[in-house]
């Protein structure tokens, strides 16, 4: 399926009253340090919103603090109105290095996400082998990913976030590590994914073009201390076909003016 | 190997160490070392005595109760140090003076705690062998990936979870050259425990073959202990180059 038609959830007039996360005036100081100072944001449900921003700008961080992972000096995070304090169920992570366990088949590292839930091993390998197919790795089931590429272990690690059913997928520069072709590949495979699955997408990226093509709302970050600069949300991306999205006189503009706002920030 | 364009079999070295060894000792230039052939036989002339049996059943107990509790205690105790920093301020300044101590030092005073028995010798081969495995496992899990905690905690891990089926495993390459090193250790401990504590095992055999200058007894034993030793070394890291497929990606 290449388009993707607009429904109520997804249209920007009514997103801050749908929001899935919202963070409001979160700041977080290691030691004198400032990496984000009293940063509020909405991420509406059902949509993907990206984290876009030059390196050293604490997009991992605010992801983290999303995450439950990081604890913030000051604000609060709340998903589905309510107030963050530590991981959930609610919420699952995709690691910028992956993070499988590699001794474990791919199999088990897709099911363990639900194994550490204590779901019992039938149930969760039925589970498991359903999102492998749907990440297009069916036959890889019993191999080690120390035997798959960058990019099948990132779609390892991407089925083991779907498998265990979270609303909100939080996405750590997901597709950095991997080869240029797999990367284009991946994004497509994203927006259909967003379309289909029901859920709410945060990503982390630091590539203006990639945050452009999948994002339905971009947020970005400036550095030193970090605070949201800007938020767009392209109108007309979404109904595109996939490949014809790069050529879409609006991508090319919103990326054009991403790149003049964030210019000055790089060395 | 080649030499002179031949492939040489594996050990060619040691059969010409050997052969420099009988040839040594036929010349009869001194009486400390017979030649391999007598060693060998006499090898075989003392295994299925009652004495070298016995000597061989205590010190195999020993060892295995020393290295058992080395490794029962060091691998937690590592763990433990690696994942909290209160333990390991606590811990790790005498985990470093005792494996750089000369522990043979200590075995007399061992040997006033615990008596002249099996058990101050199998304290003193568990004292060889935990400090290093206690070091290696701590540091494993030093050099655990960063997201793997994470992804541990983003999935609810309940810190015995994290324990069992992350850490151990992450650290496992480390954790095994610790018990291989620890082993080899454990050797020398279960040996000077034999000699100092109370004169049985092999440590019996030793001051018996020495002191009646039975030098072809004495190297049989101990080429023995050197071929056990070697061994237990070599099937443990066997072990290692099994998990050392992800050593390098974790």
């Amino acid at each position: 399926m290449d388009t993707h038609p607009i429904d109520m959830t997804r249209s920007a007039t009514n997103a801050s009253a749908a929001a899935a996360v919202s963070v409001r005036g979160v700041s977080k100081n290691y030691g004198q340090v400032e990496a984000l100072r009293d940063l509020s944001l909405d991420f509406p449900r059902g949509q993907l919103t990206s984290l876009l921003g030059p390196s050293g700008c604490g997009k991992t961080t605010l992801l983290k603090i999303i995450a439950g992972l990081l604890q913030p000096t000051e604000g609060e995070v709340e998903v589905n109105g309510k107030p963050v304090t530590g991981p959930g169920p609610d919420r699952a992570f995709v690691f910028q290095d992956f993070a499988l366990l590699p001794w474990a088949t791919v199999l088990r590292n897709v099911a363990f996400g639900l194994e550490l839930r204590g779901v019992r091993i039938s149930e969760r390998e039925a589970i498991a082998e359903q999102y492998i197919r749907n990440v297009g790795l069916a036959g890889f089931e019993k191999s080690y990913p120390h035997e798959l590429s960058g990019g099948m272990r990132q779609r390892v690690g991407l089925a083991r976030a779907l498998a265990v059913d979270s609303e909100v997928l939080l996405m750590d520069e997901p597709f950095s590590a991997v080869d240029e072709q797999t990367r284009r590949k991946f994004q497509e495979d994203l927006l259909g994914l967003v379309a289909g699955e029901n859920k709410t997408f945060l990503f982390v990226t630091h590539s203006i073009e990639e945050a452009v093509y999948v994002s339905d709302q971009i947020a970005i970050l400036l550095p030193r201390p970090s605070r949201v600069s800007e938020v767009i949300r392209p109108s007309g991306l979404r109904t595109r076909n996939v490949s014809d999205i790069r050529r879409d006189p609006e991508y090319l503009d919103i990326v054009d003016r991403i790149w003049a706002s964030l210019r000055s920030y790089v060395e | 190997m080649t030499a002179f364009g031949i492939r040489l079999p594996g050990m060619s070295s040691l059969i010409l160490w050997g052969l420099f060894w009988e040839i040594i000792g036929r010349s009869g230039y001194t009486f400390f070392l017979p030649p391999l052939s007598e060693v060998i036989a006499t090898f075989f002339s003392i295994v299925d005595t009652p004495a070298f049996q016995k000597a061989l059943s205590e010190t195999a107990q020993a060892f295995l109760a020393g290295v058992f509790s080395a490794v029962v205690i060091g691998i937690p105790t590592g763990i433990l140090m690696g994942k909290n920093r209160l333990v390991d301020e606590l811990l790790l300044p005498w985990v470093n003076i005792f494996l750089s101590a000369p522990l043979t030092a200590l075995v007399p005073v061992l040997m006033v705690l615990f008596g002249f028995g099996m058990k101050s010798i199998i304290i003193t081969t568990a004292l060889f062998a935990v400090w290093i495995i206690i070091l290696n496992a701590r540091a494993g899990v030093m050099q655990i990936n960063r997201s793997l905690t994470d992804m541990a905690n983003s999935f609810g891990a309940t810190p015995w979870a994290a324990f069992s089926k992350i850490y151990f495993w992450a650290a496992l390459p480390e954790i095994l050259g610790g018990v291989r090193i620890g082993v080899i250790r454990a050797v020398k401990g279960v040996i000077i425990g034999q000699l100092l504590i109370s004169i049985v095992g092999f440590g019996a055999l030793f001051e018996l073959y020495s002191a009646n200058f039975l030098m072809g007894h004495f190297w049989a034993v101990l080429i023995v202990l050197f071929a056990l030793a070697f061994v237990l070394s070599e099937g443990l890291a066997a072990l290692e180059r099994r998990v050392s497929y992800y050593a390098a990606q974790r």
